[in-house]
């Protein structure tokens, strides 16, 4: 697989459609976000599979951000994954990436990793590398939904006080882009102090999550506390899908139900 | 255009997590925690997470400070490493070797702080050696 995705980047670079591709590159024994620029140093390049498929996953399409705020004119490839198309998606429609400045390599998720994602759709739409498996349906929300409410209240609460408040999961999240937070908002969150403000501080970022989360569980894997954050994003989507038949990233060019006015799109 | 990841350790505490420090064209615009890092997996604390800041912040002690008529002004290495070896000689020779005391630091590597520690005991002769728990 990876011989392919080399292969495009290689050509990509050549033939000067895109002056550099993001992606990934194994150095120093370590797997690191990188930006190729040139056809022939492609030999660091990797997809961050190293003892499990895809457990060395960074947020690309934030490192994309950063290069394409900086040189908004030129096209820049990014290696996607399933999570990270949607991500791509979602991104256009908030104007933090030009859909014609982006050329994307598309990699297929292996079922392994599927499973362990839950993941609705493991593959882009435009896939370069790899073998499309099945959506996993979610089984983590419903059985969250089948604990009764007071044991469902007294396992987030039990969560939520594990907070370290580290930011991470804002961090590294690649849908997280602006320049002012909430969670840095006096107002509603409490400064340098813990626990946590519970449960305003993790269903803000719920909140602010309803119509933007791709499911990559970036958030999940950063979590020091291992709060089940990707979960509670989960459940909602899931809300946002029962409510709208809207589900952020999967149409190109979607609009969120939550800009518009008037009554609800048609499911 | 020269973007980079540079891998590296936490310079705020001993836990030695390892970082990549991102970089466009020269500056610092964000801190990844390394996934393949043994040490925290892909996590941080706040501190870590925050660590590319201070390097470029404005609010940074640059330059060596040396109190002259009761203001603190800007003077080269020399002078201030000058001053600081004078006074030390002078305590030292004025109330002995253990008027003085050493505080390492959580900041600095496993062999700076080796080195600190073998400076009190060998230059200054005492065994006043501390540590700052809290940064």
């Amino acid at each position: 697989m990876i011989d392919i995705v080399r292969q495009k980047i290689s050509k990509l670079l050549s033939d000067g459609s895109v002056k550099g591709v993001v992606a990934l590159a194994m150095a120093n024994g370590h797997v690191a976000p990188c930006l190729f620029q040139k056809e022939d140093d492609l030999e660091p390049l990797c997809l961050g599979d190293t003892k499990k498929p895809g457990d060395a996953r960074y947020p690309l399409n934030k490192v994309l951000i950063t290069i394409a705020r900086q040189y908004p004119e030129d096209v820049f490839g990014v290696l996607v994954r399933g999570c990270d198309e949607r991500g791509l998606y979602v991104l256009y429609r908030l104007n933090q990436l030009e859909p014609d400045k982006v050329m994307t390599i598309g990699i297929a998720c292996p079922q392994e990793l599927a499973k362990a994602c839950e993941c609705k759709k493991p593959y882009p739409d435009e896939l370069v590398a790899g073998e499309k498996t099945e959506g996993i349906t979610q089984q983590g929300v419903q059985d969250m939904e089948d604990m009764d409410l007071s044991k469902r209240f007294s396992f987030w609460k039990n969560q939520f006080s594990k907070c370290v408040k580290c930011y991470g999961c804002r961090d590294i999240c690649p849908m997280c882009f602006c320049r002012e937070c909430s969670l840095e908002c006096e107002d509603i969150i409490s400064k340098g102090e813990l626990p946590v403000d519970i449960p305003v501080f993790h269903l803000t970022r719920a909140m602010h999550m309803t119509d933007r989360c791709i499911d990559c569980g970036l958030c999940d894997e950063t979590c020091p506390s291992g709060i089940p954050l990707r979960l509670l994003y989960k459940k909602t989507s899931k809300i946002m899908n029962a409510e709208f038949g809207f589900t952020s990233g999967i149409n190109k060019n979607e609009q969120s139900p939550l800009n518009l006015m008037g009554p609800a799109p048609e499911k | 255009m020269d973007y980079r990841n540079t891998l590296t350790t936490c310079t705020y505490c001993g836990c030695g997590c390892n970082l990549f420090l991102e970089s466009l064209d020269g500056k610092l615009t964000h801190t990844t925690p390394c996934k393949t890092s043994p040490v925290n997996e892909g996590k941080l604390c706040i501190k870590g997470w925050n660590v590319h800041q201070f390097v470029q912040s404005e609010k940074r002690l640059n330059k060596p400070l040396l109190r002259k008529d009761g203001k603190l002004t800007e003077v080269s290495w020399d002078e201030a490493l000058d001053f600081t070896v004078s006074k030390l000689k002078e305590i030292k020779e004025a109330n002995g070797s253990d008027s003085v005391g050493f505080f390492a630091s959580a900041k600095v590597t496993n062999e700076e702080n080796y080195l600190m520690q073998k400076f009190a005991r060998a230059a200054i002769g005492t065994n006043s050696v501390d540590h700052c728990a809290r940064l």
